[in-house]
């Protein structure tokens, strides 16, 4: 008795923090589930037309388009490995590099400070670098002195995903340095001078012994940048509102635009059910490894 | 031998040239380590140039010609906070943040204790619950708290923003500071417990002063979060007038595309808050970003 009542009291500490998940986060997304299968129309149920709108999606040209290769799938999955792979492969490259200089420090707070600043203002300092005049662009001005016609980077199909993706990996590279920075530096340097006395070049102890020893950790970093792509909307809203004709579409956007420019809540919903969806292995993952680094302790 | 009455300075300046050696020799790592800073300066340092220069300068060359058109003028600030009202944006930011990051941290904090320390029923596939939720796109929960919010009229003070960010914050919250909790010293904490402490007392003035590092951490975390959130506050607040600097920066956009100068100004402001932050709280804000990565 005495018992069960402390538990009782125990139980009042996650109360706070169990009212506000039930009531802000699951209960919402259970609705959302049951929109996704609804016409929705002004964001309310109207009426119930099962996978209706998950089929049309699919039909979708800006959703999924692979005849032509674009829509807002197919230009998440551009950016999966454009943005992951580019951060991750920046981010080792200046990790290891600075690894070896006394400005270090320096070097990593610089590529770091993007982190800290909003996706609205990285968006913004990107549309200026990008400025189709060569007079104001930075891009555009050096390859006028290259001698190159000026290039409308936001303005064309081809280039704009490359164009805010590269701004993507300039604010998301830094994370990627500091993480992967602190692994190399676990690395025992008795395995590197080994290999490197054993004849190996650089690239190769590199290649063969620093990246399986930090393997763990760059699984971290490529489901980390995973979820920023599932989830990235601010910096394609700022930089070119889905455009041009809605070449630059991300999931989000398709959300976005379908909920609250057209207000066709069920079509949208299930926009955000596939994001829900894309997301479930790495809880799956996440979920392992909690119950993993649990049991170690 | 000299190297007998001046041991010390010969070795130091032979040391000197062994640098300077190193130094040189290796030229490719200095040079590609500094393209890389510059690569990543430059595009921050054009916006915050922009800001400080003429209209017509803008229009008419580059930023990067500014020593050769040297004009320094603060007319995009005084513009944007003038008759754009980003001081009322900017107060608004602070208005929505300090309270969003406070509620998840503190309610958060309660809840990771339990997990940590106190045995309740369903404790550990609750806490799995919870592991899930820390990825939750907001997207998933849009729609049905706006309804929540508009039937108690929510949505037209600041009390929806605050429970909203709370809710989305608090999973990764709970999950980092139970981290943090399991990690201190189990006795001192029975110590306390036999001496007649409450669960409680436990937690105020004993767990809580000594996870100081973790909550800092947190803290910066949520607040950059929110400071720097777009989507959340286009959706959840209506009335333009209590929109924070993203959503008055971002709907510029509309009306203002091309024109640098009033888009510098007002991205200048919006970073300016967390810059402070990263320079003045570095150790915090970095680990609190990376233990926040997984989010």
């Amino acid at each position: 008795m005495r018992n069960a009542r402390r538990r009782f009291g125990n139980a009042l500490f996650i109360l706070p923090a169990g009212l506000l998940l039930t009531v802000f986060m699951i209960y919402p997304i259970i609705l959302t589930v049951r929109m996704s299968l609804d016409t929705g129309d002004g964001l309310r149920l109207t009426k119930f037309i099962g996978l209706t709108n998950f089929v049309q999606l699919s039909k979708d040209r800006l959703f999924l388009d692979l005849a032509n290769l674009s829509g807002a799938v197919f230009n998440n999955g551009i950016w999966l490995v454009l943005y992951v792979g580019g951060c991750l492969l920046l981010g080792l490259v200046i990790a290891s590099l600075a690894d070896r200089v006394r400005y270090e420090r320096a070097i990593k707070a610089i590529v770091f400070a993007p982190q800290a600043i909003a996706a609205t203002a990285a968006g913004i300092i990107w549309l200026l670098v990008y400025a189709p005049q060569p007079n104001i662009g930075l891009l555009n001005g050096a390859l006028g002195a290259a001698g190159v016609q000026p290039i409308g980077w936001l303005g064309q199909p081809a280039t704009v995903n490359l164009a805010i993706i590269v701004a993507a990996v300039w604010a998301g590279t830094g994370l990627v340095v500091v993480i992967l920075s602190a692994a190399i530096k676990g690395v025992p340097i008795e395995l590197v001078e080994a290999s490197m006395i054993d004849g190996a070049s650089p690239f190769q102890t590199f290649r063969r012994i620093v990246i399986p020893m930090i393997a763990v950790p760059i699984s971290v970093v490529v489901v980390t940048l995973s979820i920023s792509v599932i989830k990235v909307f601010d910096i394609v809203y700022v930089m070119t509102h889905g455009g041009p004709a809605g070449a630059s579409r991300v999931i989000a956007y398709t959300y976005y635009v379908q909920t609250f420019e057209a207000g066709r809540g069920g079509y949208g919903a299930a926009a955000a059910v596939i994001m829900v969806l894309l997301m479930v292995p790495i809880m799956a993952l996440n979920i392992r490894r909690f119950r993993l680094d649990d049991a170690d302790r | 031998m000299i190297g007998t009455i001046q041991p010390h300075a010969r070795s130091r300046s032979a040391r000197a040239r062994r640098e300077i050696v190193t130094f040189v020799r290796r030229w490719p790592l200095h040079l590609a380590l500094i393209l890389i800073a510059v690569v990543w300066i430059l595009p921050s340092l054009g916006v915050i140039i922009t800001s400080v220069r003429p209209r017509n300068d803008i229009s008419s060359t580059g930023w990067w010609t500014v020593l050769f058109h040297p004009a320094v003028t603060l007319d995009n600030y005084t513009n944007i906070i003038g008759s754009l009202g980003f001081g009322r944006a900017f107060l608004n930011s602070f208005l929505i943040a300090v309270p969003a990051t406070l509620l998840p941290i503190s309610i958060g904090a309660l809840a990771a204790y339990a997990f940590a320390f106190l045995r309740f029923w369903g404790r550990k596939t609750l806490f799995l619950i919870i592991v899930a939720l820390m990825v939750m796109p907001v997207q998933a929960g849009f729609v049905p708290i706006l309804q929540i919010f508009s039937t108690f009229g929510l949505n037209r003070s600041y009390v929806g923003i605050w429970l909203a960010h709370t809710a989305f914050g608090l999973p990764f919250a709970i999950f980092l500071l139970r981290g943090f909790f399991v990690q201190l010293p189990l006795e001192i904490l029975e110590s306390a417990r036999i001496d007649g402490a409450s669960s409680l007392r436990v937690f105020w003035q004993i767990v809580l002063p000594l996870s100081r590092p973790a909550l800092a951490s947190l803290a910066v975390f949520q607040f950059l979060w929110v400071w720097n959130d777009l989507l959340m506050n286009l959706v959840f607040i209506s009335n333009p007038v209590l929109q924070p600097l993203t959503v008055q920066t971002a709907s510029l956009l509309s009306s203002f595309g091309q024109e640098f100068d009033i888009l510098s100004a007002s991205s200048v402001v919006l970073m300016i808050v967390p810059l402070i932050v990263f320079l003045s709280l570095q150790r915090y804000f970095v680990r609190g970003i990376v233990a926040g990565a997984v989010k």
